[in-house]
């Protein structure tokens, strides 16, 4: 603890990296005045492992397990994102059905992610109880995660060009069983936190982010949306099947820590229903191209962009015709809305800070690399 | 005579002695052991992945309460450590650092490939290949990341090890340390 010497009133205190409500290992260097925050600084860096280096030592399918281990908390997406650009650069088609089966899983994992935030986040804000709710339906998705990639957090099932394998028999009368058992959990939940006056107190107006900031700071996915921007990567530049899907695209004006919370909570419930209509319209059919053992794209460049539960995932690509990439960039939606904390978290409580702190959902793993 | 002071006859009266002598200790120690491993308070501290298991391990389906485990969120009321997760050069001092603010009698479990040997980023340089480079670790539990179950198991065979301490004055002596037998829990 140092006390600033700029300023006669206010005090420089660390928050972290070690401190439950961080959601990892995040350090943010706070000017208290009293119980008012004056200003917030995320100094990161405490997980860095030059993952971006160390791809370019590997073979592009040797990188894949890798990037389970980014946003930790939907690591098909990152799977889904790097395949993708891997695809771009090398001309490789993927066949219909094995799309269909990579938005069905990734559909389900970004259930999953979000029922991490509602329990920890809720945990945060003191409401115990939900995260033990909240662990009990991620407990049954990861059992239907797991019957069909072996995992339960790192998967590593999406595949250059297909995926890895077919769903088991009954999958599919599996997850409508555990959809239909989550639905009314959710409205539970509802009654909860949603319509909970405390926890409302504690999430409405506070922590806003303009949407002239957000668009300016590069803000996507929930944050961006409970800000009133209608930014989806599904939507604006629909990938896989994405396109053929009926879903709608959850946004709120408020800007405020609630906003954000309704948007992740609605995006459950859309989930739900492209995972419905995928099981239904799902086609017959193969589910890997052929490709070569040794798997050497043309030299050129590609970039691919999804729609983690964080915002926008984007992996930048250079080959140069070799079996190893020459660079790979990741474009982490959590680091870019880490510097947003400067403009939510200024004059606010201590205690609303750690508020919209966790409103943010940044996992760690993806913020240093 | 002063006021607190005892006379010499009335300290002698209180030399009793106690019934089976000197027997009195091993029983003592079997309940401080006892005690240890029923409340194995550990440190909230998540690193990456495998935080994520560790917190599935506490929540509702496998219940880590039921062992006595029991989350606190600062090392001054913690017995164990879970180092869960890669230990970067950035962070390890920090690690370090809450360690020693844990009173003894302490304990470690490196979970997750990456703390025990630093996992798949091995050959990555800012990575700490595996946390016995500064800690001594009582059970390495494998895995990327482990399985709930197995972090139990892991914990099960801590409370074994507390359970066949030899002294109740772990913390003070220090080869304990150095002659500590480490568990390893495959993956």
């Amino acid at each position: 603890m140092i006390t600033d010497t700029t300023s006669r009133n206010t005090m420089t205190v660390n928050f972290g990296p070690q401190h439950p409500s961080t959601h990892g290992v995040l350090r943010l260097i706070v000017d208290i005045d009293g119980e008012i925050v004056r200003s917030c600084r995320p100094e990161i860096g405490y997980l860095h492992r030059g993952l971006e280096k160390m791809f370019e030592s590997r073979s592009y399918r040797h990188n894949i397990p890798f990037t389970d281990r980014l946003d930790y908390l939907c690591s098909l997406a990152n799977n889904l994102a790097i395949c993708q650009a891997i695809e771009r650069v090398g001309n490789v088609e993927v066949p219909e059905r094995a799309k269909y089966l990579r938005v069905l899983m990734v559909e389900l994992n970004r259930i999953a992610s979000h029922l991490v935030f509602l329990g920890t986040f809720a945990t945060d804000l003191g409401a115990t109880t939900v995260f033990l709710y909240a662990f009990r339906e991620r407990e049954l998705l990861l059992d239907l995660l797991e019957a069909m990639t072996g995992a339960r957090l790192t998967y590593n099932w999406i595949r250059v060009g297909g995926m890895p394998a077919d769903i088991p028999e009954g999958y599919g009368e599996r997850v409508i069983a555990f959809l239909n058992q989550m639905r009314p959990r959710l409205d539970e939940n509802d009654r909860l936190l949603t319509h909970n006056r405390i926890f409302r107190a504690r999430c409405e107006g506070i922590g806003v982010l303009k949407r002239e900031d957000a668009i300016a700071w590069g803000a996507t996915g929930p944050v961006a949306r409970g800000s009133g921007v209608n930014l989806d990567i599904r939507k604006a530049a629909p990938y896989e099947i994405y396109d053929r899907l009926d879903f709608e695209v959850p946004v709120f004006d408020e800007g405020d820590v609630m906003a954000r919370y309704k948007v992740r909570i609605e995006e459950m419930r859309q989930s739900a229903r492209i995972v419905e209509q995928v099981l239904k319209t799902m086609p017959e059919g193969d589910i890997q191209t052929k490709l070569p053992k040794i798997f050497k794209p043309p030299a050129g460049e590609a970039y691919s962009r999804i729609e983690s539960p964080r915002g926008e995932l984007s992996f930048y690509l250079i080959s140069d015709g070799t079996p190893n990439p020459v660079r790979i960039h990741i474009r982490a939606p959590s680091f870019i809305h880490l510097s947003l904390l400067q403009f939510m978290a200024k004059d606010i409580k201590v205690a609303d800070m750690i508020a919209v702190a966790g409103s943010l959902d940044p996992v760690m793993g993806e913020v240093d690399r | 005579m002063a006021v607190g002071e005892v006379s010499k006859k009335e300290s002698e009266s209180w030399k009793v002695p106690v019934p089976g002598g000197s027997v009195i200790m091993a029983p003592l120690d079997r309940l401080t052991r006892w005690a240890r491993k029923s409340s194995l308070w550990s440190l909230t501290f998540g690193l990456s992945c495998c935080a994520i298991e560790m917190m599935a391990t506490a929540a509702s389906r496998y219940d880590l309460d039921r062992f006595g485990v029991f989350f606190r969120a600062t090392p001054r009321q913690a017995d164990v450590m879970i180092v869960a997760g890669w230990v970067s050069v950035k962070m390890a001092p920090y690690i370090k650092h809450l360690y020693e603010q844990m009173p003894e009698p302490k304990y470690v479990i490196a979970m997750g490939g990456c703390a025990c040997a630093g996992g798949p980023y091995r050959d990555s340089i800012t990575i700490v290949k595996g946390v016995d480079h500064f800690l001594p670790v009582d059970v390495y539990v494998y895995g990327c990341p482990p399985r709930p179950e197995n972090l139990i198991n892991g914990i099960l065979k801590l409370q074994e090890k507390i359970s066949s301490e030899k002294s109740l004055l772990r913390g003070g002596s220090p080869d304990h340390r150095i002659n500590h037998e480490p568990i390893v829990i495959e993956g």
